[in-house]
């Protein structure tokens, strides 16, 4: 132990304010960029998992659109739900179904 | 010979080896850092010219380093994305760029905190320390970038040539002590053959480096993962995880009402 109590070593030889400005700012900066980057973690996944369930509801809507008789609204829409969803056609298609 | 590594070229088996192995990796860092940290605050020998101020070091030195490590190493990934269109490669650009500004940020912090009880002065215009500014300035162009734009990789690709055409300030920074008068000191421990400091100062440094080299590995991992799945998300798999890992609190709420 280089130091004889412990204000001696907070006092850091007289050099406290700067030895504790690096190893505070330092610490600091560390712990934002690791909460950070876990929080952002958690955060793409949530929203990942929003759009999906965001997703699933429309397509279940549509389902049910096409076996109602407001099916013929549009019927090719159906084919281009493969994969990412395209968004906006669906979301149209539903604010017609609530218009109507 | 290096066919075992091609399964880890696919983002889902990347994605669960490197979760696989953070906790032993944050484990270890988490013991090289303590004992590194406490070591050079408590029981390091003071500097018998600088003092007690020389235990800003223990970060400065290392946080410096990793600064320009971590560029090297982005700039290694931004090259493999452009010439094979690698896309982890990518991935893991944009995962270091943020690590790296931090590092950069806590060196020149620390460089002025030592500066100013040393030199009299937190900051001076000269070769070191404006280029380790430029190499902030590096970082956070190469952020805004991989931020501008919604397809990640037009994103990647523009922040990557920015990469590469910063790594130009890599030896610049490096060598500026030697080619440049300045203030700040030479090299103190990477001199080929003998370090210039005693062992006790030496081995707490060693510590330390390793704690924040480990440390950076592990918040690399975390973001890269973050990265892998952001730019997965149509993928069923991530899909899959994605639900799965939500479904908990859905079903809460759900209940709630």
């Amino acid at each position: 132990m280089q130091f004889e109590s412990f204000s001696d070593f907070i006092a850091m030889g007289g050099y406290a304010f700067y030895v504790w400005l690096s190893f505070g700012v330092s610490t600091a900066l560390i712990l934002t960029l690791i909460l950070s980057s876990i929080f952002g973690h958690k955060q793409v996944i949530k929203n990942i998992a929003i759009r999906v369930q965001r997703e699933d509801r429309l397509r279940k809507v549509r389902k049910q659109n096409k076996n109602s008789t407001l099916s013929n609204v549009a019927p090719d829409i159906t084919s281009d739900l493969s994969d990412n969803a395209s968004s906006n056609t669906l979301t149209n298609e539903l604010s017609k179904k609530e218009v109507q | 010979m290096w066919k075992w590594l091609h399964p880890y070229a696919n983002p889902e088996v990347s994605y669960h080896f490197v979760g696989k192995i953070l906790p032993w990796l944050s484990a270890l860092t988490a013991i090289c850092l303590s004992i590194g940290v406490v070591w050079a605050l408590a029981f390091a020998p003071a500097d018998y010219q600088q003092g007690d101020s020389f235990r800003i070091f223990y970060i400065h030195v290392p946080a410096a380093s990793l600064s320009m490590g971590i560029y090297f190493g982005m700039a290694i990934a931004a090259f493999t994305s452009m010439v094979w269109q690698f896309k982890l490669a990518d991935a893991s650009a944009a995962a270091m760029a943020p690590v790296g500004a931090v590092f950069t940020a806590i060196a020149l912090i620390t460089g002025a905190a030592w500066g100013k009880p040393m030199w009299g002065t937190w900051w001076i215009w000269d070769a070191r320390l404006t280029s380790e500014l430029i190499l902030l300035f590096l970082y956070l162009g190469i952020i805004a970038l991989h931020n501008a734009f919604e397809d990640k990789n037009l994103a990647g690709k523009a922040a990557g040539i920015l990469t590469l055409v910063g790594v130009i300030n890599l030896p610049i920074i490096k060598y500026s002590v030697e080619w440049w008068n300045t203030l700040h000191q030479g090299a103190t421990v990477s001199k080929l053959g003998k370090p210039s400091m005693s062992a006790d100062m030496l081995w707490p440094f060693l510590f330390c480096f390793l704690g924040f080299a480990l440390l950076v590995a592990v918040i690399i991992c975390i973001r890269f993962r973050s990265e892998i799945l952001a730019r997965n998300s149509i993928r069923p798999w991530v899909r899959k995880l994605a639900l799965t890992q939500t479904s908990l609190v859905q079903h809460v709420t759900v209940e709630n009402k």
